[in-house]
């Protein structure tokens, strides 16, 4: 079941005439991970960046086509080209997280960042926030590290903790989504591999959307793989296919590393 | 080659050391006959130039001067010589029927220059400082660039302009206007407080919207992707990000009011009186020692150099303890 379905979706930059992104269609399914892979500027980030809207903070940018998310409320897919109001630009960031490649620690306590999108979504009973704190922080693998210095600054934790941080703080207001752009790319492989469980983890409780520049990762943890190439998709399968049994020839040059 | 930069670097860094030293022993040194006429007493003592017969002083102050009386007479003597040359002969007339004329003293304190001083930095801060954080926020987050571009310019005009010419338009302009509005005297502590904190503004609020700029545009984007609002990210990530600039600025805009002579002159008064309301006229520590150095001489003189010395410490703990206070705090 797609909880995110993109059709026929084009975006373009501000200034730029051609669209970064042409006809794109393809689904992110509930509780899978799909993996976006493609060489450097083929537009994963722009793709990404669309399906949570975070372009938006910047102005003159223009969508085309339909990207439709699943309302658990009313049962019906909903399309997010149409959000025009602060409060459903909120709505929509609550369901659909976002994880970026460099950690993004806010100049806070672990706990106050964590607990951040609880707090911003009006939720103000001290013992709730700190049961959700704690349940986001083990489900992100952090909790262990981290109990004894709940109150310390972010800032003071390693690149990987970090991110797991980031993860936790995604994850505590309860994401239909989380979208992930490159999220292991500036971390050592031990954080890397922490982090490549986690996500395998937690496909449980969310659907996920990687960009990943890393093959093996794609392979290792996608359900379902997407290769772009130059603003376009070029082939949108099951992860095994995509790499088994590629039908476009652009995407076997690709993963064998024959491109370009 | 690195050897010869780093002792290069490191005796620059060591000039500031020298100066600031050197600054301090100068003003130490000139301040000498003051610091041992009145002692410490000097600070809450509310006179200025005033004679005083010998009983009030030794009554309302300190005990630096009983064992100098000796000196005070020669010091005093000297400088009602000067600075009362016509009434020197008559003095000295005096002196000859009347030994009541030698119980008299011309004394020296520095409360109310210090009282002017801190009331009008702490009123140009209270007013300045939520007018330039709103200016920052504008212009780093809310306005387009095509308007914040030519803000930004007015504001470092504003920065530009010398401060005898706010002193001028604080005094012609805008006094009259802020005495029809509270009342009291046109010239006064909260005018010459308004006028600075005009004046400081500028600093204020364009270097705390470079340090807002600071901020990194995925930090901010990531409380965006939380479903914050712009109040909230400008709330719980631009000012605690840029908290440390934020001090910076205030810290820079403290030590220019403090030290501000020339607008707060025009403004303030320059009366030896200690302030009954927010706009009685009063004096601060520059302008008693820009109106007085050109007379002044001996004791008077001296007492110029304690003021001045005053001011330094004054800044120098101000700012230190703004530095160490709100940063601690940053961490
Ligand atoms: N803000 C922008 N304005 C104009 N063009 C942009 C902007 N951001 C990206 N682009 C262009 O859009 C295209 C897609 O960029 P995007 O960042 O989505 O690529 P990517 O696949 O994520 O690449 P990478 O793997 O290097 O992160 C590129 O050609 C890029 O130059
Ligand atoms: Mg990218």
């Amino acid at each position: 079941m797609p909880v995110m379905n993109i059709k026929d979706f084009s975006f373009t930059y501000p200034g730029v005439d051609s669209p970064s992104l042409k006809n794109i269609n393809m689904k992110i399914r509930k509780n899978k991970i799909t993996a976006l892979i493609g060489p450097s500027g083929c537009g994963k980030s722009t793709l990404l960046r669309s399906m949570n809207r975070i372009h938006d903070l910047y102005p003159g940018n223009k969508y085309d086509g339909i990207i439709e998310l699943f309302n658990t409320d009313t049962n019906e897919m909903q399309n997010i080209l149409d959000i025009k109001k602060e409060n459903e630009f909120i709505e929509l960031r609550q369901k659909v997280g976002m994880i970026f490649q460099k950690p993004t620690p806010f100049p806070m306590s672990i706990f106050d960042n964590v607990a951040y999108g609880l707090k911003i979504a009006g939720i103000k009973d001290k013992s709730e926030l700190e049961g959700r704190v704690e349940q986001a922080l083990k489900d992100s693998v952090l909790w262990k590290e981290v109990q004894d210095r709940l109150s310390k600054s972010a800032m003071g934790l390693s690149g990987g903790q970090q991110q797991r941080l980031c993860i936790a703080r995604a994850v505590a207001v309860k994401p239909e989504v989380i979208l992930f752009d490159e999220p292991t790319s500036a971390l050592d492989p031990i954080s890397t591999g922490a982090i490549e469980e986690l996500l395998v983890e937690l496909k449980k409780d969310v659907s996920i959307a990687i960009v990943t520049h890393n093959m093996q990762q794609a392979s290792r943890i996608s359900d379902h793989t997407a290769f772009m190439y130059l603003g376009d998709l070029i082939e949108f399968d099951k992860t095994e296919n995509i790499f088994l049994n590629p039908k476009e020839k652009q995407t076997e040059d690709y993963i064998t590393g024959r491109f370009g | 080659m690195e050897k010869i930069f780093r002792n290069l670097s490191l005796s620059s860094a060591s000039l500031v050391f020298i100066i600031l030293l050197g600054i301090f022993i100068t003003l130490f040194l000139a301040s000498k006959d003051a610091i041992n006429e009145f002692g410490i007493g000097f600070i809450t003592n509310p006179n200025w130039n005033k004679e005083v017969s010998i009983d009030a002083t030794d009554k309302s102050s300190q005990s630096a001067q009983d064992f100098s009386l000796e000196d005070d007479f020669l010091a005093d003597d000297e400088d009602d010589m000067i600075l009362d040359e016509d009434d020197a002969i008559l003095d000295e007339d005096d002196m000859l029927f009347d030994d009541s004329i030698k119980k008299t003293f011309t004394d020296y304190g520095a409360l109310v220059p210090i009282v002017g001083t801190l009331l009008t930095t702490l009123i140009a801060l209270i007013f300045a400082l939520p007018i330039a954080m709103g200016i920052a926020v504008f212009l780093a987050e809310i306005a387009p660039k095509n308007i914040a571009a030519p803000i930004s310019v007015a504001i470092e005009l504003l920065a530009a302009i010398p401060s005898i010419i706010f002193g001028m338009w604080g005094l012609y302009y805008f006094a009259p206007i802020v005495a029809d509005l509270v009342g009291g005297y046109q010239v006064s502590l909260l005018t010459a407080g308004l006028v600075l904190g005009i004046m400081i503004l500028p600093f204020m609020a364009a270097i705390t919207r470079d340090s807002m700029n600071t901020t990194p545009d995925v930090l901010k984007e990531s409380a965006y992707a939380m479903g914050a609002t712009k109040f909230e990210v400008i709330k719980d990530i631009i000012f605690p990000y840029s908290k440390v600039g934020i001090i910076g600025s205030i810290i820079l805009a403290l030590g220019r009011a403090l030290g501000e002579t020339m607008a707060v002159a025009f403004l303030i008064g320059s009366i030896f009186a200690l302030p009954t309301a927010i706009n009685s006229p009063t004096i601060s520590i520059p302008v008693a020692m820009a109106n007085n150095f050109g007379e002044a001489s001996g004791l008077g003189e001296s007492s110029l150099f304690y003021l001045a010395l005053i001011l330094f410490v004054i800044s120098f703990g101000v700012i230190s303890f703004a530095k160490l206070y709100f940063l601690k705090g940053a961490r």
